[in-house]
């Protein structure tokens, strides 16, 4: 199992080094940083000193060695256009982020795996039809009509939730939370629904047309045949087996909402790392930019090592093949 | 007279297609009584699973049961509602399927599985539950009970696994097991040891068994009694040993002299000409008259007749002499 897991933390860092260097190029191919950094008025020396204090006349390896040196510690450069150390930036933007994605996140696996279960159990029944017809809309909607769609409807129709902004945050020293105040709960509900509701859909969908097969299994007859009650079969037999193959699925998802954030945020002016991200395109600010696709990286990395290693603790047949194996 | 196990009385069940209805299974009557092991034998699709299916309630819908009864120790049983079909599930009939490699839930550990399983049937503590889990391994042979109770399937070779299947099915002390090939997916050096397992165990509990297979030879050594299936229609139910050499249906007869171990000796199998029909076109009269050498017509006119405890489905049943 250590052999496996130590694995796996090699490939997510080979993964990490290479995410790396493309976030790297863009400072030499996307633009010129001395352009960016110096005005018009300028001069062969100024050009020259900014070289050497860039580390720029050193050869390619060497620099990009320097640039995962003071990645590692957190250390991105200054955005070009705010003049503060991007690292700074990001943490101040995390946390709306975070806020967002985990309430999206908690909200399509609940419902994801509930409405998937009730759909496979009651495959017949009107109710869950209604629930696959109306999950159809779910998948095909783009996420930037569902936002505008319930910004119509609630914001502008009803006037019931804010169309945009986090609402009135508490600032917990390092962390600016809006789970604490009414109106930034309430500016919470139209973003998360809208971030989440494509990964519920696909939760459900998955979970539902897996169980779907698992109640097909020879071992859920065989539990039947011994007189177990519904609820045992459903739930402690066919719902465990069904979450196999689902949690990978899952652990993406969690890591694709992240990236999705961005449309999302910018439909309600979200003042997260994905509007961050969006601002600093439109202004060419390419520290910004590397150090945003450097943290989303190292969170799907995270995500998917989380998702291998949770596998140990559900399935007995890989604890066991990869502690004997090779 | 003792009264019996089980007793079908003239069961059917139907399957609605769209084609018109399909009987898998047309007015079977049989009974097993306790400690006996009846065999059930018959082309594939004859309807051997179906009938099982329906004793336990487990007709997969649409096929439902349409007519005739089902009586488990004197008490109807094809009429229950599915909750109380449930509690007898595990409790008084038990049932051993065909693939021990899926049969048994590969997430779980087989003593949870046990205990479980005892824990909804039994009114036993959980400890009492783990502790007869252990002998209950122990009893089916598996070495080192006590402590592999705690492993998972995947542990286990195919042989084990269907070892760990009959504690399963046997745990809640069911009166009634209905074994669906239970040997079909094993290896043969393992074969005739689970099928001497399942016979000691359920001599030992006075387990009446419904074994259903194709191995003619697991019918000679093991079973009773024996049930010959057709196109859904018992055609002849008799003694083993009676059955096995005096044949009295001609279909039987066919089948016996295809099978190796009957007709050792001689240099080629005899196959019967044509091949069962399909359920929705089964003949008129007698199901087996279009592959029947003796066939008259009033076999293609009336259904033969059904057999009582010892006879064939058949106008004209072969002599006892005549047989080969
Ligand atoms: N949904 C269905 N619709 C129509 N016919 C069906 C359906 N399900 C099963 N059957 C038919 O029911 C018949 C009985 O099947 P059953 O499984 O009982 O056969 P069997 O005797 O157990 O055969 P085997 O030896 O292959 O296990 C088969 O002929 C099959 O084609
Ligand atoms: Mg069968």
């Amino acid at each position: 199992m250590l052999a496996f897991i130590i694995r796996r933390i090699g490939q997510s860092i080979l993964v990490l080094l290479i995410v790396g260097l493309v976030a790297f190029s863009m400072f030499n191919f996307v633009g010129d940083p001395i352009d960016n950094m110096l005005g018009q008025e300028r001069t062969a020396e100024d050009i020259e000193r900014l070289r050497i204090q860039l580390g720029l006349d050193q050869p390619f390896p060497v620099q990009y060695f320097k640039f995962l040196q003071e990645a590692v510690q957190g250390n991105f450069g200054v955005s070009y256009r705010q003049g503060r150390p991007v690292a700074e930036i990001l943490l101040e933007r995390a946390p709306a982020t975070l806020e967002l994605a985990a309430v999206s996140g908690i909200l399509a696996i609940i419902f994801g795996i509930a409405l998937g279960v009730f759909t496979a159990i009651r495959r017949n029944g009107v109710l869950a039809n209604i629930v696959m017809s109306a999950s159809l809309i779910g998948v095909s909607l783009p996420t930037f009509l569902i936002g505008i769609l319930l910004i119509y409807v609630f914001s502008v129709e009803l006037g019931w939730l804010p169309s945009f902004g986090r609402g009135d945050v508490v600032d917990l020293g390092w962390w600016r939370t809006g789970f604490l105040t009414e109106s930034g709960l309430k500016a919470l509900i139209l973003p998360s629904i809208t971030l989440g509701l494509y990964q519920m859909t696909l939760i459900m969908r998955l979970v539902r047309s897996e169980m779907l097969e698992v109640l097909r299994q020879d071992y859920i007859r065989f539990a039947r045949a011994r007189g177990l009650k519904d609820r045992a079969v459903n739930f402690r037999h066919a719902l465990k087996n069904t979450m196999v193959p689902v949690i990978t699925v899952i652990g993406l998802q969690l890591g694709a909402i992240i990236a999705f954030a961005i449309i999302t945020e910018t439909v309600f002016q979200w003042p997260g790392v994905g509007l961050l991200f969006i601002n600093a395109i439109q202004f060419v600010d390419i520290p910004v930019m590397a150090a945003y696709l450097m943290l989303i990286s190292v969170m799907f990395v995270g995500i998917n090592l989380a998702v291998d290693i949770l596998y140990f603790f559900i399935d007995p047949r890989l604890r066991a093949d990869r502690a004997g194996g090779h | 007279m003792v009264e019996p196990v089980l007793s079908l009385r003239n069961l059917s069940v139907e399957i609605p297609t769209r084609h018109g209805i399909v009987k898998p299974v047309d007015g079977v009557s049989y009974d097993i009584g306790a400690g006996e092991i009846l065999g059930v034998v018959g082309e594939s699709g004859a309807g051997k699973s179906m009938a099982g299916n329906a004793v336990i309630g487990l007709l997969n819908p649409p096929a439902h049961i349409a007519a005739g009864e089902i009586w488990l120790k004197g008490s109807r049983i094809d009429n229950l509602t599915g909750e109380a079909m449930r509690r007898l599930r595990g409790k008084e009939i038990g049932m051993v399927f065909q693939d021990p490699l899926t049969s048994l839930n590969p997430l779980l550990r087989i003593g949870d599985q046990l205990v479980e399983t005892m824990l909804t049937h039994l009114d036993i503590s959980q400890s009492d539950a783990e502790k007869r889990a252990v002998s209950a391994l122990e009893e089916v042979g598996i070495p080192g009970a006590a402590e592999r109770v705690n492993s998972y399937p995947h542990e286990f070779s195919g042989g084990m696994r269907q070892r760990v299947v009959i504690a399963l099915a046997l745990c809640a002390e069911p009166s009634l097991i209905i074994a669906d090939e239970p040997t079909t997916a094993l290896d043969v050096s393992v074969q005739a040891q689970i099928i001497a397992l399942l016979r000691r165990l359920c001599r030992e509990r006075g387990t009446a068994v419904m074994l259903i297979t194709h191995d003619m030879g697991v019918i000679a050594e093991a079973t009773d009694r024996m049930a010959v299936m057709y196109a859904g229609r018992l055609a002849e139910l008799g003694p083993v040993r009676d059955v096995l050499s005096h044949p009295q249906h001609p279909y039987t007869h066919g089948l016996m002299a295809s099978t190796p171990l009957a007709s050792a000796g001689k240099s080629r199998l005899h196959q019967i000409p044509g091949a069962m029909p399909r359920l929705d076109s089964v003949p008129e009269g007698c199901a087996f008259n279009p592959r029947c050498p003796y066939t008259t017509e009033k076999c293609r006119q009336a259904p033969a007749p059904r057999p009582e405890s010892t006879s064939a489905a058949c106008w004209y049943p072969l002599a006892r002499e005549k047989a080969s």
